[in-house]
């Protein structure tokens, strides 16, 4: 479990964190998305000690990082895929973190084979493909079987097997009751992978919650009806339905799930042609909730910033 | 294990797996033994068929020493004494032309009486004497040297000198008017027999002088020669009462004079004439052949390739972003800090210590055979040579690793740690004079090359005891010293900074 509570952090003028509080529990992959400069690589940093914070506590496992005995068997971290000596191979890459643990070569190959990385082993880093290193880093991030893992952009330049690969792999990974932070500046990415969704702007937490209950804010169970005719709004109203009329023949229908819809319109006899549930998708979430918080948005003309 | 040992090893497997940083090190030990021991100087001992073996006599300490003087003397059975008066010491130096030599004498031209085992070289002896420009001196045994009064011999202040053998002991004394005396000191000569030879002698040993030129600094210098003018000599005790007889001392080994040496008797008055020295020998520009220190001149480069990597193994973590990782696994920054510092500085030693090794064993045979007098360095000096050479190259990989640690870019950091602990070294041995650069010696990392110092400095012995003849202006472990001050400063601050700096 990674518990970040309060975190503030400034570079110069800047605030970088401004009172950044979640948890990552066990059993379930957490998104962290946010526009460039929310403040998640800084959060990352701050929970792994790299950076300090100004005021605020991160820890793991209840305990801040510095003091934990062989950190990677706590939690297991990829910051940088491209954090990599180019002249030293996969496995010993692999083999001086492992030493540096008290682990040896055995759960080095473990590690490979659980990235698919086994046939490229032996080979330098220097030359390995952006996805590659991803998968190196994840192999890094696993080598001490740690309980919690926290993976900045892991999906950056991986191809779409790639992207589904790692989507199966995070799933498991939390299957296994392991608790998974999981960053990412496009929430597409996160859709069917992410079970929570933390999401920051401008150093703080502006969403913290399920994805379903997140879908549910934005779409609000609302429904588009189409139909000729006006009956449908009257007999929808009655039944308690707030009903929007979209101005291209359809009705937006909230309040009313669509089965109790269906129901109304067929015992009315209301003709209607289609019936759709208004599926919003995270991205539209995210969009809405970052509506304020994106930080490098082009300006529109005539606005002053 | 714990948390420092398996840092250790982390670091360890860091520093084995890349190839560049390997093959450096191998590079900085193959580099010092190449320059080692391929042929570089020339000499001429042994090149010349039977006879023309350098061949250094040998004191009674078992050093290799400097003997060669003119001697008028007789023999002495038992104790007895020989008082006799310095009423001049003049002599001549080169000059600008070889055959043009102009008046004057060097500061240890000496003069004056001495008791001698036999006339061989190398058999031990005490003398008192007037010198150029040292006073008046009771020496004995080739390295032991005392101080009478500073004041030289003139016409007008001459000087009594007096010698007494009393068992195994030598008085020297010295006066003004022959009649006050003060003792200048009491020697014990090893093994001095019963009859021995005494008398009076003069020497003056060859003439150095630096010469700093633009580009290059050197030296110039060559034989000079000294006459001392002697009377009321008066020997007592058990003499033979054989006649003075005159000899030079080793006079074809160590140079010729630039004079035939002579001996002159105007009555009461004797005038001697004699070049050489009676003194241990020393390598450099006023000694004879080449010690130890130059087998290894490759050390400077070897050490160029040391400190890059020993900055890389920090820099090139801060490069990639790999140094997060790194505090990732290991979150105890000092920790790393000083883990990297042992790794870099083990591996350098180990690689110093076999180059060196090889270097001062073979370099000097390489030397030898190529006709060079190499002057031997005792067992712990060479010990000391070769753990050195080992020390400054690791400490000095050390330090760059502390730049690079606070430093964190690999050019910035390498062309400090270049800068700062090779260039003073380099500019001392060739462009600068010799009080800047001995100054540098002082205060620089460069100051650790003083472990590489074979030949002991002897302030009776005129020499130009300069950086580039292999003498460095502090003792071995001072210089070391000076060097393990800067690693340790420059470690001091790399550790706040780690932990005060955002990673």
């Amino acid at each position: 479990m990674i518990t970040v509570n309060g975190l503030r952090k400034r570079f110069g003028a800047t605030s970088a964190l401004d009172g950044m509080t979640f948890t990552v529990r066990p059993g379930q992959v957490t998104g962290f998305v946010g526009p460039n400069g929310a403040g998640k690589s800084t959060t990352m940093r701050v929970v792994l000690d790299l950076d300090a914070a100004d005021a605020g506590e991160a820890l793991v496992a209840g305990r801040p990082y510095r003091t934990l005995r062989n950190p990677l068997r706590h939690i297991g971290s990829l910051l940088d895929a491209a954090a990599l000596q180019p002249g030293r191979t996969a496995r010993n890459h692999l083999l001086w973190l492992a030493h540096s643990q008290g682990l040896g070569a055995r759960r080095v190959d473990e590690v490979l084979d659980q990235a698919g990385l086994l046939s490229v082993a032996r080979r330098r880093a220097g030359g390995f493909s952006l996805g590659m290193r991803q998968r190196l880093g994840i192999a890094a991030a696993l080598l001490g079987d740690p309980p919690a893992l926290m993976l900045d952009e892991p999906f950056n330049g991986m191809d779409p097997e790639g992207i589904i690969w790692m989507r199966r792999f995070l799933r498991a990974l939390a299957a296994e009751g392991r608790a998974v932070l999981v960053s990412s500046h496009l929430m597409s990415e996160l859709q069917d992978t992410a079970d929570h969704v933390v999401v920051a702007g401008r150093g703080k937490v502006i969403a913290d919650a399920s994805v379903a209950e997140l879908l549910a804010t934005v779409s609000g169970g609302r429904i588009t009806v189409r139909s000729s005719t006006a009956d449908a709004a009257v007999v929808l109203a009655e039944a308690g339905a707030s009903v929007t009329p979209a101005g291209d023949g359809t009705l937006t229908v909230a309040g009313l799930p669509a089965e109790t819809v269906v129901a109304l319109l067929n015992r009315h006899g209301v003709p209607f042609s289609e019936l759709a549930a208004h599926r919003a998708t995270l991205e539209d979430a995210y969009l809405e909730l970052t509506r304020d918080s994106v930080e490098y948005r082009a300006a529109t003309p005539g606005e002053v910033r | 294990m714990n948390a420092f040992a398996k840092t250790l090893r982390a670091e360890w497997t860091k520093f084995r797996t890349v190839r560049g940083w390997v093959i450096g090190t191998v590079t900085a030990a193959g580099v010092i033994m190449a320059l080692g021991l391929l042929p570089g100087l020339q000499g001429s001992c042994g090149k010349h068929g039977p006879g023309s073996e350098c061949v250094l006599p040998v004191g009674p300490g078992g050093e290799e020493v400097t003997d060669s003087f003119a001697f008028v003397h007789q023999p002495l059975a038992g104790d007895g004494s020989i008082t006799v008066r310095v009423t001049a010491l003049t002599g001549l130096l080169p000059g600008p032309n070889p055959d043009e030599p102009r008046p004057g004498v060097v500061p240890w031209a000496k003069a004056g009486l001495i008791v001698k085992a036999g006339t061989g070289q190398g058999s031990s002896y005490a003398a008192v004497m007037v010198t150029g420009d040292h006073g008046v001196r009771m020496q004995h045994d080739y390295t032991h040297d005392i101080a009478g009064s500073p004041s030289a011999v003139t016409a007008t202040a001459p000087r009594w000198l007096r010698l007494t053998r009393t068992g195994d002991t030598v008085t020297g004394a010295e006066s003004v008017d022959g009649s006050s005396w003060t003792t200048v000191g009491i020697a014990r000569p090893a093994g001095l027999p019963a009859t021995v030879e005494v008398g009076l002698f003069v020497t003056s040993p060859q003439y150095a002088e630096e010469v700093n030129e633009s580009l290059m600094s050197g030296a110039m210098g060559g034989p000079s020669q000294a006459t001392g003018t002697f009377d009321h000599l008066a020997p007592q005790g058990g003499w033979t009462g054989a006649a003075w007889q005159r000899d030079s001392i080793g006079a074809s080994s160590n140079g010729p004079a630039i004079r035939d040496s002579g001996f002159v008797r105007d009555g009461d008055v004797f005038r001697v004439t004699g070049s050489g020295d009676i003194a241990p020998a020393v390598p450099g520009a006023a000694g004879t052949g080449a010690s130890v220190t130059q087998t290894l001149v490759g050390t400077f480069v070897g050490l160029i390739v040391v400190v890059v990597v020993g900055a890389m193994f920090v820099t090139a973590e801060y490069r990639r972003g790999l140094i997060r990782t790194t505090l990732t696994a290991s979150p105890g920054r000092i920790r790393v800090l000083a883990a990297k510092a042992v790794v870099v500085g083990a591996v350098t030693f180990a690689a110093g210590l076999i180059a060196a090794a090889v270097v001062v064993v073979l370099g000097q045979r390489v030397l030898r055979s190529n006709g060079v007098y190499v002057h031997p360095a005792s067992t712990p000096a060479e010990l000391r040579i070769v753990a050195g050479t080992a020390a400054l190259l690791a400490v000095a990989a050390i330090l760059a690793l502390g730049l690079g640690s606070l430093l964190r870019r690999s050019v910035t950091a390498v062309t400090t740690a270049v800068v700062v602990i090779v260039l003073p070294y380099l500019l001392a041995m060739t462009v600068l004079p010799t009080d800047a650069a001995q100054w540098l010696l002082r205060v620089s990392p460069a100051a650790a090359f003083a472990l590489q110092q074979a030949a002991p400095e002897y302030p009776q012995v005129a020499n130009l005891y300069t950086p580039p003849n292999g003498y460095f202006p502090l003792p071995p472990w001072a210089g070391f010293a000076v060097l393990a001050g800067w690693t340790a400063l420059a470690l001091g601050a790399a550790a706040v900074m780690l932990r005060r700096r955002d990673a």
